[in-house]
């Protein structure tokens, strides 16, 4: 498009890298993912309680990873020679655990003013910007999470804004820049958030708009307006482009606009929103803004949703997933009404998604707990929960929601081998992670000091042994 | 004394109705008495909890199929041939683990309803108030106390009976004084006997007192240098011929026990630094130092351990939150044990005060015997704030407060079948159970509709 007006000489060049860089309405493909696994080799993991997060659990299990995939997985799988036998002797075996809502990087330990990258607290609405720019790798607290089983996150913008910008998905590996973290193949995200933080932020803190709930919903209302004007610009200029003569080359290219580039991206089916919200009644309203700005589809989860339990059959009707906590409330008016069987709840309901999420440097390194306290709430709510179904909600169901379940959260032959060998059953609160796979390579071994990643920032600090785990 | 005050203490906790008042009411209202043991309150009822493997903390082997006997409040008789009167209510607990109700070291329950609606949080002073730095030592945090509070039937249906009430740093390097109280939901929760001190050194400290640790030193020394010197010259200064302090006289008042070594002064400090600082400067003053946070104290675990200070901790810190915790571990609990430190947990929080026997299931994961991880959430608070004869523990004249578990406390599968307080049973549901309930089974009318 833009190649026609540059020189002959770098043409060539310049036009392959233009036109790679920019799509139908200047969308970015820039800040690809440059993942690559560590080294590994064949193993099959013998004699294991398997939970495969499809609801299956299968006991004296085998789990067979070759060339960074699940090769087999069930009670009577050949072991080929010379492939490394790990007995689990009775151990239990899971899909790598996925958090969907973490600030790892962007609000790393230590928690210092010099880290606080997580909100670009200077408007509502940022659209324009990427959590994995804020990313720093060297946060102890990737690490902390890997030692808990988890081996896939979304790390987000804080939700001081109505929408805060775009979300990333990273394989839980120590790397030296974000893009060799980022989870191949993985849409972004669109962090949104409704209720009091964004009026709290904006209209107690700086009195400005948005302060109330409803300026809160006018501002979104006003984002995805403008979004559609920037589609309905760049779609008349490539049919312009398209018919080719005077009116071709008449035509002003629209100006590049990273916010509203991110909206598209929404619009057009490519970008997935997750929303900050607790009340069922703004569920509610955020789903009929979906609805009025024909986004339905890409409203992939809400976040937190305290009240998600009251509106369970409404957003499993449309197909939402709801990312809770096992029992965090009260902190603010929006999470009073907390209950401990949220999450089960929510998993009742037909069509039902509950994730566990942690939102927290400290809970994610023991989702596998906060999951055994949500399903033993359920249970004691009448319900009855095993742990085969219980573990959907930190693998299967957060892999759902952020579009990778092609690819991961479930034990199935092809599927990623991120794979996580426990001490126990991962329900018990006595439970190690003793060994995580990534793509099929020994990511972290809970008995080898040496399989474990330290950051540069842990570096000097203490002797490792020192300070233990 | 009037006859309902009495009938009102008599029956929310038998050991509210001390010496002082029984004698009052025996000049004055022996037919009072007469009539309230006639009526017989729930508090005098007799329960007997049967059948259970019963952990009393007094020593580290359960008793099988035993029982725990309760009358008054307290505990009558613990052991497996305790003879049950006639009359009494029997809980059986047949298969159940049955252990000392647990105590949360550190909390603000009862002070605090909703964190960021400041009118409902009454821990501590708002910092930038002008008067926020009118009182320190004196802020008896208790005194805004609220038994009716949702988070104390939330946390107390799931086992925990007690909690120090403390005030926040927010403003002065000695925050003001904080107590334990019962989960009761009584009046008369709080146990004034069991106050303490609250002060924060290291970061928080420094920030207080003008942006150096050496300054948030200074202020607590000179605080505590006031408050001896008034001790010694009370008479001096109410006649005004003394130097004059920078304290004003409630908060030089308010510190007479703590400058006596009297009652134990809980000072946060989370670096190695600052834990051996306050040891030097507890000291010095004569002051019973308890650290709190401690997240470097394995570090300095001999040196605690030597000087006989407890340290109350949460399992659950292991990351350099901060430049103070860069030595954050998960093992920090069990090292301090291991060097002979008293550890009780607590994980801060109020609203989630309930974590507090994940945390110590976590602490056990990470090296800590099971059963100091469960003196950490019961005999140890106790002791650490002297009450310990009183509770913490299942033995014969303690409150009874008891737990009847359906298995391990600190696993996350266990539930919660009974809480008693003072030796009555504890409804089993809050707010949070009510709100589960109606919306588990939705009919056809809004839920605003079901019964009340």
């Amino acid at each position: 498009m833009s190649c026609r007006f540059t020189l002959a000489a770098l043409a060539a060049l310049a036009c392959t890298a233009v036109a790679a860089a920019q799509d139908a309405t200047g969308g970015s493909t820039a800040y690809q993912s440059t993942y690559q696994p560590l080294p590994s080799e064949p193993v099959a993991i013998t004699n294991a309680v398997i939970l495969t997060g499809t609801g299956a659990r299968i006991d004296g299990g085998t789990v067979l990873i070759r060339d960074g995939k699940i090769a087999a997985v069930g009670a009577n799988v050949d072991v080929p020679d010379g492939v490394h036998v790990i007995d689990a002797d009775g151990r239990w075996v899971t899909p790598g655990l996925i958090d969907v809502h973490s600030h790892l990087g962007v609000y790393p330990s230590p928690g210092i003013t010099a880290h606080a990258d997580g909100n670009e607290m200077t408007s509502p609405v940022t659209a324009n910007v990427w959590a994995e720019h804020a990313v720093w790798p060297q946060d102890p607290g990737f690490a902390k999470a890997l030692a808990g089983g988890v081996t896939t996150l979304q790390i987000l913008p804080g939700s001081a804004n109505l929408i805060g910008g775009r979300t990333v998905t990273v394989k839980n590996v120590y790397a030296h820049d974000v893009m060799a973290m980022k989870f191949p193949g993985a849409p972004h995200g669109l962090k949104m958030a409704c209720g009091e933080n964004p009026k709290r932020v904006y209209g107690q803190m700086k009195q400005q708009f948005p302060s109330t709930r409803m300026g809160n919903v006018a501002g979104y209302r006003k984002a995805w307006i403008e979004a559609k004007e920037y589609i309905r610009k760049w779609e008349k200029y490539e049919e312009k482009q398209q018919a080719g003569g005077e009116e071709a080359e008449k035509a002003e290219k629209p100006t590049r606009d990273l916010g509203l580039e991110t909206l598209a991206g929404v619009l057009q089916g490519e970008i997935l929103i997750h929303n900050h919200c607790y009340r069922a009644d703004e569920m509610a309203v955020m789903i009929e803004l979906a609805r009025e700005f024909g986004y339905l589809d890409q409203l992939s989860a809400f976040h937190h949703a305290v009240e998600a339990y009251k509106a369970a059959d409404l957003l499993a009707e449309n197909n939402v997933c709801a990312a809770l906590w096992a029992d965090w409330w009260g902190f603010k008016m929006e999470a009073y009404d907390g209950v401990k069987a949220n999450i089960a709840i929510v998993d009742a309901a037909e069509n039902g998604c509950a994730i566990v999420h942690s939102d927290s440097a400290e809970g994610i390194q023991r989702l596998n707990q906060e999951a055994a306290k949500a399903m033993t709430a359920g249970n004691e709510a009448g319900m009855a929960i095993d742990e085969a179904r219980a573990i959907r909600w930190i693998t299967a169901n957060p892999a759902k929601s952020l579009g990778i379940l092609d690819q991961a959260g479930t034990l199935e032959p092809g599927k990623m081998a991120d794979v996580v060998l426990w001490s126990r059953n991962p329900f018990s609160v006595y439970a190690h992670a003793d060994q995580v796979y990534i793509d099929g390579a020994l990511a972290f071994d809970r008995n080898d000091p040496g399989r474990r990643p330290v950051s540069d920032f842990e570096l000097g600090q203490f002797e490792r042994a020192e300070v233990g785990r | 004394m009037t006859l309902l005050k009495i009938l009102l203490d008599f029956v929310s906790g038998g050991r509210r109705f001390n010496s002082r008042l029984e004698s009052r009411s025996h000049k004055a209202c022996g037919l009072g008495m007469l009539l309230l043991a006639a009526a017989l309150p729930a508090d005098a009822e007799i329960i007997a909890i049967t059948g259970g493997k019963i952990y009393t903390m007094t020593d580290d082997r359960p008793l099988d199929g035993a029982t725990v006997l309760i009358a008054d409040g307290r505990i009558e008789a613990v052991g497996p041939d305790v003879h049950i009167p006639d009359g009494a209510r029997v809980f059986d607990a047949t298969g159940q683990i049955v252990t000392p109700g647990l105590v949360d070291a550190n909390s603000h329950i009862g002070l605090v309803e909703v964190s960021l609606e400041d009118a409902t949080v009454d821990a501590g002073v708002t910092a930038e108030h002008p008067y926020a730095d009118r009182f320190s030592a004196a802020f008896f945090a208790p005194d805004g106390f609220n038994p009716a509070s949702t988070l104390v039937p939330i946390n107390r249906i799931e086992g925990i009976t007690r909690a120090m009430v403390a005030p926040m740093a927010n403003k002065t390097v000695i925050a003001g004084q904080g107590a334990m109280a019962s989960l009761s939901g009584s009046p008369a929760s709080l146990m004034d006997d069991s106050r303490a001190l609250y002060a924060v050194l290291g970061e928080s400290g420094a920030q207080l007192a003008g942006g150096a640790r050496a300054a948030a030193q200074l202020h607590f020394r000179q605080a505590l240098d006031e408050a001896r010197d008034y001790a010694e010259h009370e008479k001096d200064y109410l006649e005004g011929e003394r130097r004059p302090y920078f304290l004003n006289r409630l908060d030089l008042e308010a510190l007479k026990p703590y400058v006596a070594g009297e009652r134990p002064v809980v000072v946060t400090v989370h670096r190695a630094s600052d834990i051996r600082n306050a040891v030097r400067l507890a000291d010095e003053l004569g002051l019973d130092l308890v650290i709190q946070g401690g997240a470097e104290a394995w570090r300095v675990a001999d040196e605690l351990a030597a000087a006989r200070v407890p340290v109350i901790l949460d399992p659950l810190l292991n990351l350099p939150v901060s430049f103070e915790a860069l030595g954050a571990t998960l093992e920090n609990a069990a090292r301090l044990q291991a060097a002979g430190v008293t550890v009780a947990f607590s994980t801060g929080s109020s609203h989630n005060a309930r974590k507090l026997k994940q945390a110590a299931g976590v602490a056990v994961a990470h090296g800590i015997p099971w059963i100091e991880a469960l003196r950490a959430i019961t005999l140890n608070p106790a002791r650490i704030f002297g009450m310990d004869d009183r509770v913490g523990t299942l033995a014969k004249g303690r409150i009874a407060d008891v737990v009847v578990w359906s298995g391990d406390p600190l696993e996350l599968t266990t539930t919660v079948e009974q809480v008693f307080i003072d030796g009555r049973p504890v409804p089993m549901e809050s707010r949070q159970t009510r709100l589960r309930d109606r919306y588990l089974d939705i009919e056809a009318l809004p839920q605003a509709y079901d019964k009340p």
